[in-house]
């Protein structure tokens, strides 16, 4: 026990450190979550109009572009191990006395760490897109995307454990990450799409990362907010046979995709030679 | 032998890459307090050993101890006693020297109060003291070794593995790293085991294993090593080489081994055996040689091949061509 406390917080201490000390990634994890709000939102604010009442495109946005900004940021959890087996430094990780588990949990922490300011950071934006934000709001979020990045930290590591290269890790991470921002309603209501599109997302555990975020700015129940968007069934939220989530449920589902995703990888990352 | 006076126990250790045998069923033992030499060309699982010793690897049979704790059921333990210096640099570029020599002081859980003092006290003997809060992308490849060989030491490992430690670096750092090296034995109560495939630097150590495809050829001091030749060594090269060998393997009884158009072969005496050789054989000579025997040549004679500096993987290469 001794030996997993100490390698988690050796771990995160030499991530943070690197962290700042490296300037490209400090703004790496904004890049693209910026371009998709700026230029979706320029491009489609005005053809799509208000969603619900008071809620227009951006603002229906806003929450998805934070989730996704943690998203960038906690795969990074992976690129960077890929990085230190590249250029050695893992070896002098593992020959370490410290417990494999540790070493996971020590870059989940690390990068649930940066995550969480990176997502806050974003909402330095809330004023000019017109979304209200209060301390409690920060608050409930502050849990919320910790439990999306620990998830995700997860993916990343379990993909990264036997990536020998950063160029193969790459190549995964574009494979993964666009399929899985698309389809988590960031842009659309997974509720109001082809049937198809509905079952993917639905399957999809950004999903409900997004949607408890998007949960807390629109302050609770969605259904109350679909409803009232007209009779075409519920635009937002996302529905699982006939039920639609909740902030806690949504919460819910990530951990456990978040506790089995980070499993394997600590498996998968003590087994390796 | 002493049982209580060996700090590594290696037993029937293997390890297989499929169908491969990198190591083929090795067994020896390392005692407290030597530097000890694990001499072989490259591909002869120098690197493997140690990787299965550092608990990077697992064995596919055999079991080793190191100072009695089993590098399969105990990792930690082991970990904890040991320092590494790797073939290739395992810093971190992006930090300091000081930062780096932290995390290590951290992740081997060295007391606060001994921290500070001994991380001045290693990078002093380095010599990195003024470059010690400059990142170590800024160092040069003998720097970058050195940094590593403090950082190997910082927990006060009981003992200190160096794989090729001079591997790439210029004849002069290697002469300072070897320095070091003595410097260190002197000061920490410290076992050596090391790889290299310098012959000259093989000279170093207390004793020597000689690996070739994954076995133990030999295992003794470099004394009694070159003693093992019987005599002097002469390499000649014949117009006629067959005719050469023939001479001596049935009028001299020798048996001389064949490699690159020279002969080498060893005799008890080399400066009445050759004036004798000269006179009798009927064919032209191009070149004769006769020396005390060398390292290179209880390799030559082990193993059939000489050992040289043989290319380094190409990926290996070309990590060394990255500018780091």
């Amino acid at each position: 026990m001794e030996s997993v406390l100490r390698a988690t917080w050796v771990i995160a201490y030499r991530d943070l450190l690197r962290f700042i000390q490296d300037r490209p990634r400090l703004f790496g994890s904004f890049a693209m979550p910026l371009l998709f709000l700026i230029i979706f939102g320029a491009g489609f604010n005005r053809i799509i109009g208000s969603l619900a009442p008071g809620v227009d495109f951006i603002q229906f946005m806003y929450p998805g572009i934070i989730a996704m900004t943690v998203l960038m940021s906690s795969l990074m959890s992976g690129l960077s191990i890929v990085w230190d087996r590249e250029f050695g430094f893992l070896r002098e990780v593992l020959v370490a006395p410290l417990s494999r588990t540790g070493i996971v949990l020590g870059k989940v922490t690390g990068n649930g760490v940066i995550a969480i300011g990176q997502g806050l950071i974003m909402l330095a934006l809330a004023p000019i897109i017109g979304v209200k934000i209060d301390f409690i709001l920060v608050l409930k979020l502050i849990p919320l995307l910790l439990v999306v990045s620990v998830s995700l930290s997860g993916l990343g590591i379990l993909m990264a454990s036997r990536m020998r290269s950063q160029q193969g890790f790459q190549v995964l991470m574009q494979i993964i990450i666009m399929p899985l921002i698309f389809l988590s309603g960031v842009f659309f209501p997974v509720n109001n799409v082809p049937v198809w599109l509905e079952v993917v997302s639905k399957f999809n555990p950004l999903t409900y990362g997004v949607d408890a975020i998007r949960q807390v700015f629109f302050s609770g129940d969605m259904s109350v907010i679909a409803s009232a968007a007209g009779d075409s069934g519920y635009v937002f939220g996302v529905t699982v046979f006939g039920h639609t989530m909740g902030i806690i449920e949504d919460a819910l589902v990530m951990a456990v995709l978040g506790i089995i995703l980070l499993s394997l990888a600590i498996w998968s990352f003590s087994r390796q030679e | 032998m002493d049982n209580g006076n060996n700090i590594i126990e290696i037993q029937d250790l293997t390890k297989k890459f499929g169908q491969i045998t990198a190591v083929d069923s090795i067994s020896f033992n390392v005692y407290k307090g030597e530097i000890f030499g694990f001499l072989g060309p490259n591909g002869a699982g120098k690197t493997t050993t140690i990787n299965m010793l550092c608990t990077l690897m697992t064995p596919s049979g055999g079991r080793a101890t190191v100072d009695g704790y089993d590098t399969l059921k105990q990792p930690r333990k082991v970990q904890q006693i040991i320092g590494l210096v790797f073939q290739d640099p395992t810093l971190d570029d992006y930090l300091t020297a000081e930062q780096n020599l932290r995390f290590h002081a951290y992740a081997y859980g060295v007391p606060k109060n001994v921290r500070e003092k001994r991380l001045d006290q290693l990078l002093e003997l380095v010599e990195l003291s003024d470059r010690r809060k400059s990142k170590v992308s800024t160092y040069s490849g003998g720097m970058k070794r050195r940094l590593e060989i403090a950082r190997g030491l910082l927990h006060h490992p009981q003992i200190l593995f160096l794989d090729e430690p001079t591997l790439g670096l210029d004849p002069q750092t290697r002469y300072y790293v070897w320095e070091h090296i003595h410097a260190l034995r002197k000061q920490e109560d410290l076992t050596i085991f090391m790889t290299t495939h310098y012959m000259d630097e093989a000279e170093n150590c207390d004793r020597i294993a000689v690996i070739d495809q994954g076995k133990i050829v030999a295992l003794d001091t470099p004394d009694n090593l070159k003693d093992s030749l019987g005599g002097d060594v002469v390499i000649l090269e014949a117009e006629d080489s067959q005719k050469a060998i023939l001479e001596l393997e049935e009028k001299y009884n020798l048996s001389p081994q064949f490699q690159d158009n020279t002969i080498t072969f060893s005799v008890p005496r080399g400066e009445t055996f050759l004036p004798e050789f000269m006179r009798s054989f009927q064919s032209k000579l191009i070149s004769i040689n006769v020396h005390r025997p060398t390292l290179d040549d209880v390799f030559l004679k082990l193993t059939g091949r000489a050992i040289r500096d043989q290319e380094a993987d190409s990926w290996t290469q070309f990590r060394r061509m990255m500018p780091h």
